[in-house]
């Protein structure tokens, strides 16, 4: 194959001018955390409410929980994007529908992405917190029980807490996820990383270029979040607990 | 409120069905290749020679740091130039090639941690009994601690298929037919958007809802 | 303070307790004992109502415990309970320990609440490890917290559900130690436990059960001297000679 590298093509003016095809990268950056960022914080409060919801000793709760993660882990993340973006507008009533399709395109992307991508791993992370609720000792419950706790009171003081600290190494993958997931709202036109990977593609000769700088921007995305979890992980620690320091 | 119309879906269904054969195909494509060639990468990452291990260990992180829909546009801009230089321009479906060759690498970076953590789980007494019967190291892996290893993670292999099965209606992002695209396609000639992707949800629920609990009722019959 | 009246209880078609009857006196000390599986745990934890039972009754200072009406919650925190797995809160200091449920339940305050437990962890000896954490306590430490813990509450009458089964030996008097001083202080309780040497130091009365069964409810030195049944007969024997 004889293909032209040219590393110079990033500093080169983009055909609408003003700027240069780094900064379309740059861009495509800082919406890609953003929408992680604030999709994650839509998974961790809907997951930890559904997570708990789960284990609750209540027939109707549990079940109404339990519907919740097998429909948003069963459909795939594209068709559940594809349904907030195209199909969501439609069903809403009619005032809603038309002030979504009237807002500006970005802000319809974003808004879809995220609520998309926040449900979708809000069922993931649910899972973690059941799983890590479900490990604590029996024991536990007994006790916050014998000390006249309320239902809620147990999970507040004694479940959750100590659950949340269990799931902070199984989260970090889900955090990690979601980065990678966010890529798929490039497929509704949110101009992402990927999605600018592909512009670059479309508007220079020179693909190998972009798609190494973006693949290496995802390489530097995951190292960040390891480190930071690594950290959070370490501040978490329960003293003399499993892996705990004395 | 929105008037649900699903005559255009009926005409349809033979494309849809067409499509679904294309999301089977790549599903079982990527399983198969994805297993055997994770567990070569699961061996090798367990190997005590450091240059194997760690040219292993490059492989899997590489692809499990990367999204899914990047991995499918880096194959679908290096497969039909490999294709090109090979058979000239007599080509066959080079989306499907694509494809095809990007679930398999990509699905083998996450089955060979599956099978990793399979292999690791075995006893290590297990290998050194092998050994002490004279087998080499290939043959331990292969007759004592593979089989073992295999029963234990039939159930992460199984979910992991699943989620495959889901990840391959990113196919959309290189324009193949797959079921989705095809359930996308016919929604946007007859204007019933909304009604093609309801349906097209509906049926990846039921067969990845289906399937995850036929994993389920295996892995309690296994737990026994 | 405490009375079982003909309680029985089944796991579907199970049955692990029948038709036991006993009562503990305020200022009363009472040992369960019997073999393992006999009941005895499910029975005492009965009577703070962690487990339900579909027959009898259980009264605690008067307020019935089956009663769906009843507010358990409210009940139980005056109920001190003292588990086989302490069951401190892991990620909790051992302060936090002591007043989270001074101030969440009772409504304490804080300072109160504080002085109170840090008091308390003086009186088990203690009083240096505040600010621990309970991973960071040996097992018998780990128990007397948990016995200050339910003293806290200030109950009129505390459980004990085999408080030193899960102890390495060396562990056990520290344990003991801080019981007996309760029981002598005229503190009314309920021990689940095979510590033979306790029940003759400060029980009143010694209850054995068997295969969900109370076998024999005796005064101390009656149940000693001759226990009328052969299985307690056994048990003992079997208790003692080790």
């Amino acid at each position: 194959m004889n293909y032209n590298w040219n590393w110079g093509v990033f500093l080169s003016e983009t055909p609408s001018g003003g700027t240069t095809y780094l900064a379309w990268l740059f861009e495509g950056l800082q919406w890609t955390v953003m929408l992680s960022l604030s999709a994650w914080l839509i998974a961790l409060l809907v997951g930890f409410v559904i997570g708990v919801l789960r284990t609750v000793p209540h027939r109707g709760w549990s079940t109404l929980a339990t519907a919740y993660v097998e429909i948003f882990r069963n459909i795939p993340l594209l068709v559940q994007l594809f349904l907030w973006y195209f199909v969501m507008p439609e069903l809403l009533p009619e005032a809603w529908g038309m002030a979504f399709k009237q807002s500006h395109p970005l802000t319809q992307q974003f808004l879809a992405a995220m609520v998309c991508l926040g449900l979708f791993t809000a069922a993931r992370v649910a899972e973690q917190v059941r799983a890590g609720i479900e490990s604590l000792p029996k024991g536990q419950w007994a006790a916050g029980q014998a000390l006249g706790f309320t239902l809620p009171q147990i999970y507040r003081y004694v479940l959750v807490p100590m659950a949340a600290r269990i799931v902070v190494p199984p989260l970090t993958s889900e955090f990690l996820n979601i980065f990678k997931n966010s890529a798929v709202a490039t497929t509704i036109g949110l101009i992402e990383l990927s999605r600018q990977a592909q512009q670059l593609v479309d508007y220079t000769a020179q693909p190998y270029e972009a798609f190494i700088a973006v693949t290496v921007l995802y390489l530097a995305i995951n190292v960040v979040v390891m480190f930071l979890m690594r950290r959070l992980e370490q501040r978490t620690r329960v003293p003399g607990f499993i892996g705990g320091g004395q | 409120m929105y008037e649900f119309d699903w005559s255009s879906i009926p005409g349809a269904l033979p494309l849809l069905a067409k499509g679904l054969m294309v999301t089977f195909e790549v599903t079982l494509t990527a399983i198969v290749v994805g297993i055997v060639w994770g567990t070569l990468l699961a061996v090798a990452r367990l190997s005590s020679n450091k240059l194997v291990s760690f040219a292993a260990a490059s492989y899997v992180n590489l692809f499990r740091s990367v999204p899914l829909v990047m991995v499918i546009l880096w194959f679908y801009l290096i497969v039909p130039q490999l294709l090109r230089s090979v058979f000239g321009d007599a080509l066959g479906d080079i989306r499907l090639a694509s494809a095809l060759i990007a679930f398999s690498l990509f699905e083998a970076a996450y089955y060979s941690e599956i099978i990793r953590a399979g292999i690791q789980s075995v006893a290590r007494g297990q290998i050194a009994a092998g050994l002490a019967l004279g087998m080499t190291y290939a043959q331990t892996m292969r007759l004592v601690v593979l089989p073992q290893a295999f029963r234990n993670m039939t159930p992460l292999l199984l979910t992991q298929a699943v989620i495959l099965f889901q990840d391959t209606s990113l196919v959309y992002v290189i324009g193949l037919s797959d079921f989705f695209g095809t359930a996308y396609k016919v929604g946007d000639r007859d204007g019933r958007l909304v009604e093609l992707l309801l349906f097209a949800g509906a049926i990846y629920f039921i067969i990845s809802f289906a399937a995850s609990q036929l994993v389920k009722r295996l892995e309690s019959r296994y737990a026994r | 303070m405490i009375e079982i009246n003909q309680v029985s209880k089944w796991y579907g078609s199970f049955q692990v307790l029948t038709d036991n009857t006993t009562r503990i006196n305020t200022g009363e000390v009472v040992v369960v004992c019997g073999p393992s599986g006999s009941g005895k745990s499910t029975l005492i934890k009965c009577v703070n109502g962690l487990e339900a039972f579909q027959q009898g009754t259980i009264t605690v200072n008067g307020v019935s415990v089956g009663d769906p009406a009843t507010n358990l919650a409210k009940l139980r925190s005056h109920v001190g309970m003292v588990f086989q797995h302490f069951e401190l809160f892991p990620h909790m200091s051992i302060t936090e320990n002591l007043t989270i449920a001074q101030t969440k339940v009772l409504g304490r305050s804080q300072d109160e609440a504080v002085s109170k437990g840090l008091a308390l962890l003086d009186r088990v000896g203690l009083r240096a490890q505040a600010d621990k954490f309970p991973g960071q306590l040996s097992g018998g430490q780990q128990q007397r917290v948990a016995i200050a813990r339910a003293l806290a509450m200030d109950p009129i009458c505390m459980l004990f559900d085999e408080p030193t089964s899960a102890l390495d030996p060396e562990m056990i008097n520290e344990v003991l130690d801080v019981m007996v001083e309760l029981a002598q202080e005229g503190m009314t309780m309920m021990c689940v436990t095979h510590e033979m040497g306790f029940a003759r130091k400060v029980a009143h009365r010694v209850v054995f059960m068997d295969h969900g069964q109370i076998v024999e409810d005796a005064a101390k030195d009656a149940f000693f001297g001759t226990p009328r049944s052969e299985r307690a007969q056994q048990f003992l024997s079997k208790i003692l000679n080790h």
